[in-house]
């Protein structure tokens, strides 16, 4: 009785009781939502274009922000860093078609899966071997990005707003639309969605799957970038990042593995449901419950659509 | 197919070079002193500075004075990414070199190697962390972990809130919240905070961070905002450390009322908050600062040469000390146990006679070249950590400042709780090896 | 020439259908248990014994149950590292409760319990395919490593959380703990490995194996012949279950000596996973060539520098290993993607012809 009083009645309570909580409870939950879609993105774009389930999306973001911060520190000026990281990264996107992608073409999926595996190895070497182990502190206010926070008021309490939150969440929107734009209205973009219905049809009608590969793994470093960014600026830049985005892995089921809505809407879904389960419910069980909480979001949601929520509908024939 | 077949050749020829034990030549008249370190992985930031700091004060040593007692010292990093299963790897390869010491650098590490060392006759120091209860020598002959246990730190952390506070009486009604890594490190002073909180009538919140969430801690510092605690006592690790004080300052909780242990108080932890970590806390047992001529030593004998990785402005940081005074507490030990071996030469037996009968005193932290640097410290074959004092230091905003003097532990609750701990322990993991090393106080 | 069947007459079913058909098979597998029970032990250092080959054979086991899902179901899991650890923790917890039995019978019975986990975390696979049960998979991952936090019923209330091992003998002799010698702790891996790879080795040819075989070459196919497919979906789940978790007991109490919920984290999974698929899906001799490849390349990239004279700092060393570690994987994917025991066939047909090319 009393373990149902604590399920069912007392975290509701709680949320009216302190509705300022509650509300930065949902800003806080909608933030890291929005970092996650932003990783889960990177993983759409390419799933999307060859079939890769990338796992080294989590390495490039350490790495870009790595290269980023690391350019800055050998007297590169901000800005520049920033041209020069995305020249490496597009410089990583032909290495990655050329030396890894172009090779293994059609293998079956596991096979590139596991081939990303070994990128995520390589990007953790070669990163740790140029820059070093030791965190450093992302150029947030050197690149022009605001801190501080706003506190507003909710009543009796307040709500505390972070400046480089809300530039995240803009930052992310922008990159959002420009994708959607990007695969919806211009000659790459049918392109990209040609080579994501059918290589082969895509190949005879002419469009280079070579040209397109390295534009998505670009497309993918700069969302990369732009996490890295973000989520540096949040704590800092080291390794440990990486842990970070197997949290896009529950955004992917919930949202399907090749939907940009299907990433964001899954981030948001699991960034908010996240923060609300850890924080209302969580203590029941001793707390911690963050690290597995969304995969059962997910998993609930995938029980009642297996392709999840925007996932294209899965067809079997014999 | 050429291709193929050089991968072929290379898989053949790799299984097979595994197989050839890779053994090193140790040559006899020299004192190895394997050090496991990680320079790499999430706790990277932690793990550099002391890495730096240990191997600097012994490769001092043997460039200015050759060694210790005219034994050069063979110093071997092992690297082992803050991982038990890779500490393992290092200790078995290390483990039959005849190494004087192992350094695991890792509580959970340490509780691995705590078994096989006395089987093995390598002594284990683990200074200032590992498992508390092995500071009871009668039980842990082989084990070693001066100048504190995290109880004596957490007593400490407790008696400076009562301090400020106005008396451990006052601490009646208040709300304490502990906020630790969720691995066997953070839990440590656990049974101690319940304890004292019992016999003092303060409650107590636990914020539990698992490694996967070091860097997203958001939920926990809202719950830390709900709950209100007066005060907040961190045991902090690693890539936690940095997150913990930004997001701190960032809910808006009070930081000179946010206490960090020894290993949640390095520069770079309160750094990336800036200025709103200005007022953040930490325990502390070593100076910080390069103004001390052993470490102008370093500098001279050491760094200038190029014989280290350490950058120039890490020198005297909070954690790079920490570093040197474990290499301190190692070189003085080997020199102890010269002494009452007679022996050049020595070997992990007699490096753990050494480590018993240690003192340092403060006569002797100034005479190599260290003064005040650290309390005395003085191991006995009973106590194998020695309780020392701790000090407060407070983030000024550029670098720590000491807001204490030397603070003793809460010896008379700790001590106790150890013994019970020690037979916790051995009644847990029976048959365990009674000690049947002689005590060398009384010869001495 | 060296590997001609030419000759060998079979005059029986049983004959044809024996586990190794062909005389130079059984010579070469009666030579490696040879070299394995006798040799090694005779003359490997401790070092050997203990860093490399011990978590080898312990490692080959585990991906040998790995393969039974992935490989010959074709149900991607993520969730190896759990359970092997709720082998590993169920062993601790026996070894408490019944501290007079037999260490081996435990080791083995804590399989059980992992297949009984594992079958639970296998139910949602009939709806769920592909990477989606992967990603489904880490659920079972992460809820694991956070019960190994969170129980502390599971660690015997040990303060530190993690678990160390107690002493046990068998026959007088210390088999766990750290009295145990390496070589004793060799001998008794081996044995668990032998007898269970042999085990694998009848299932996969048997009708089970042909089943899962049949669901993962396709599924809806499958059920149209009459395979029951939540059954071998589940019972593969089980039988894969079992194995690990009886690698992760071994892990544990037969290599580490001790443990804590690290041990058996999400990284351990991907290890696994990399083990199976370097070796080669639906093998289990890729199991042991994978596990040999993926152990024992860091540690002969960490101490080759030394070998050669050549002094690195340990750091540099680590991230060197990983950086080739991760070239290799992709090289080996792209010059050979059915894995390491696909070369070993392609070896063998070679000195079957040899000296001709074809």
């Amino acid at each position: 009785m009393h373990l149902l009083y604590d399920i069912f009645v007392s975290p509701f309570a709680q949320m009216v009781g302190a509705p300022d909580l509650l509300v930065q409870t949902l800003w806080d939950g909608l933030v890291s939502g929005v970092l996650y879609a932003l990783i889960a993105l990177g993983f759409v774009l390419i799933f999307k274009a060859s079939g890769v389930f990338n796992f080294a999306q989590g390495i490039m973001v350490v790495f870009a922000a790595l290269t980023l911060v690391g350019l800055y520190q050998h007297g590169v000026p901000a800005y520049a860093a920033l041209a020069l990281t995305l020249v490496v990264m597009l410089v990583l996107a032909f290495g990655v078609e050329r030396l890894m992608l172009r090779p293994l073409v059609n293998q079956p999926e596991i096979i590139l899966f596991m081939a990303t595996f070994g990128l995520t190895y390589f990007l953790i070497g070669l990163g740790e071997l140029i820059f070093g182990g030791d965190p450093k502190v992302m150029i947030a206010s050197q690149l022009g990005l605001p801190s501080g926070s706003y506190r507003v008021t909710v009543a009796r309490g307040f709500v505390q707003l972070q400046k480089i939150d809300i530039a995240a969440a803009i930052i992310a929107s922008i990159m959002v639309v420009g994708l959607g734009v990007l695969f919806n209205r211009t000659r790459i973009g049918r392109a990209l969605r040609a080579v994501a219905d059918s290589h082969k049809a895509a190949l005879s009608v002419g469009i280079s799957l070579e040209q397109i590969w390295v534009i998505v793994w670009f497309a993918a470093g700069v969302v990369a970038l732009a996490t890295g960014i973000m989520w540096g600026a949040r704590s800092d830049v080291s390794f440990a990042l990486e842990i970070i985005a197997l949290k896009a892995l529950p955004v992917l089921i919930l949202g399907g593995f090749t939907s940009i809505p299907g990433a964001i809407i899954g981030g948001l879904i699991i960034g908010v449901g996240e923060k609300l389960g850890d924080f209302y419910w969580g203590p029941l069980v001793g707390g911690g419950i963050e690290s597995w909480f969304a995969y059962v979001i997910a998993l609930v949601f995938l029980l009642f659509r297996p392709q999840g929520l925007f996932g294209e509908r899965i067809i079997e024939r014999l | 197919m050429r291709l193929k077949r050089l991968v072929l050749g290379a898989a053949v020829a790799g299984l097979v070079g595994v197989s050839v034990p890779a053994t090193q030549a140790v040559a006899q008249d020299s004192l190895f002193v394997p050090l496991f370190t990680y320079r790499t992985g999430p706790f990277a930031n932690s793990g550099i500075p002391i890495a730096n700091g240990m191997h600097d004060y012994l490769a001092m040593l043997n460039a200015r004075d050759g060694g210790i007692g005219g034994v050069k010292l063979n110093i071997q990093e092992c690297e082992t990414g803050y991982n038990d299963a890779k500490g393992v790897e290092c200790y078995d390869s290390v483990k039959g070199k005849n190494p004087l010491v192992v350094n695991p650098y890792s509580t959970g590490i340490t509780l691995a190697l705590i078994p096989k060392a006395s089987v093995d006759h390598i002594p284990v120091l683990s200074m200032a962390y590992g498992l508390s209860a092995s500071a009871v020598g009668a039980d842990f002959p082989w084990i070693f972990n001066p100048p504190d246990t995290y109880w004596d730190g957490m007593s400490i952390a407790l008696k400076y809130i009562a301090e400020k506070e106005g008396g451990f009486a006052k601490l009646k009604g208040k709300t304490i919240g502990f906020i630790f890594l969720d691995v066997g490190y953070g839990r440590e002073p656990i049974p101690l905070l319940n304890d004292f909180a019992k016999d003092y009538g303060f409650n107590v919140k636990m914020y539990p961070v698992p490694p996967s969430q070091m860097q997203s801690q958001g939920s926990v510092w809202l719950s830390v905002r709900r709950d209100r605690p007066d005060w907040m006592i961190m045991w902090g690790w690693g890539a936690m450390n940095p997150t913990a004080v930004t997001e701190a300052a960032r809910t808006g909780y009070p930081m000179n009322h946010f206490i960090g242990v020894w290993w949640s108080g390095s520069e770079g932890d309160a750094r990336p908050a800036g200025e709103a970590a200005k007022g953040y806390l930490s325990l502390n047992f070593n100076a910080v600062g390069a103004n001390y001529p052993a470490i102008k030593d370093i500098e001279k004998y050491v760094i200038a040469k190029g014989q280290s990785q350490t950058p120039k402005d890490q020198i005297g940081e909070n954690f790079y000390n920490r570093g040197v005074m474990n290499a301190v507490v190692i070189a003085e030990a080997i020199r102890n146990a010269q002494r009452i071996t007679h022996k050049k030469v020595i070997d992990g037996a007699d490096m753990r006679r050494g480590l018993e009968t240690l003192q340092i005193s403060e006569q002797r932290w100034k005479q190599i070249g260290l003064p005040e640097f650290a309390a005395p410290i003085h191991v006995t074959c009973q106590d194998h950590n020695g309780h020392g004092s701790v000090y407060v230091q407070q983030w000024t905003g550029k670098g720590w400042a000491k807001v204490s003097g030397w603070i003793t532990p809460v010896k008379e609750k700790v001590i106790p709780l150890l013994y019970d701990a020690a037979k916790d322990y051995i009644s847990k993991n029976q048959p365990w090896p009674k000690r049947t090393e002689p005590c060398d106080d009384k010869t001495l | 020439m060296f590997y001609r069947e030419v000759g060998q007459f079979k005059s029986s079913y049983a004959a044809d259908q024996a586990l190794l058909p062909i005389l130079q098979d059984r010579i070469g597998i009666a030579v490696i248990l040879l070299v394995a029970f006798v040799a090694v032990p005779l003359t490997a250092s401790g070092f050997m014994l203990d860093s490399v080959l011990i978590p080898i054979l312990v490692f080959a086991l585990a991906a040998t149950g790995l393969n039974l899902l992935t490989g010959y179901t074709g149900l991607l899991s993520l969730g190896t590292g759990g359970f092997m650890g709720v082998g590993a923790y169920s062993c601790y917890k026996l070894a408490t409760i019944f501290p007079n039995v037999n260490i081996i019978v435990l080791i083995l019975c804590s399989g059980l319990f992992a297949a009984a986990i594992g079958t639970l975390f296998g139910l949602p696979s009939l709806r769920i395919k592909g990477f989606y049960l992967a990603v489904a998979t880490l659920a079972a991952q992460f809820f694991l490593s956070w019960c190994f936090i969170r129980i502390p019923w599971l660690y015997n209330y040990n303060i530190s959380g993690s678990i160390e091992v107690p002493t046990r003998t068998l026959f007088g002799i210390p088999v766990t703990g750290p009295t145990a010698s390496s070589e004793t702790r060799y001998l008794v891996v081996l044995s668990i490995v032998v007898v269970l790879t042999l085990l694998a080795a009848n299932l996969v040819r048997g009708r089970i194996g042909r089943m899962w075989m049949a669901v993962r070459d396709m599924d809806l196919a499958a059920e149209l012949i009459g395979i029951r497919l939540y059954q071998t979906k589940l019972l593969a789940f089980a039988v894969s279950s079992f194995y690990c978790g009886v690698a992760g007991a071994m892990l544990v109490f037969l290599y580490l000596g001790s443990a804590d919920p690290e041990s058996f984290s999400i990284n351990q999974s991907f290890l696994i996973l990399f083990m199976v698929i370097i070796g080669g899906l639906g093998s289990l001799l890729g199991a042991f060539l994978g596990a040999a490849l993926i152990r024992g390349l860091p540690i002969l990239l960490r101490h080759a520098p030394a070998y050669f004279g050549v002094s690195l700092q340990s750091a540099t060393v680590e991230q060197t290993s990983y950086l080739i570690l991760g070239a290799l994987i992709i090289v080996f994917l792209i010059v050979e993607p059915h894995g390491l025991a696909r070369l070993w066939q392609i070896g063998k047909q070679k000195l079957r012809v040899w000296p001709f090319p074809y």
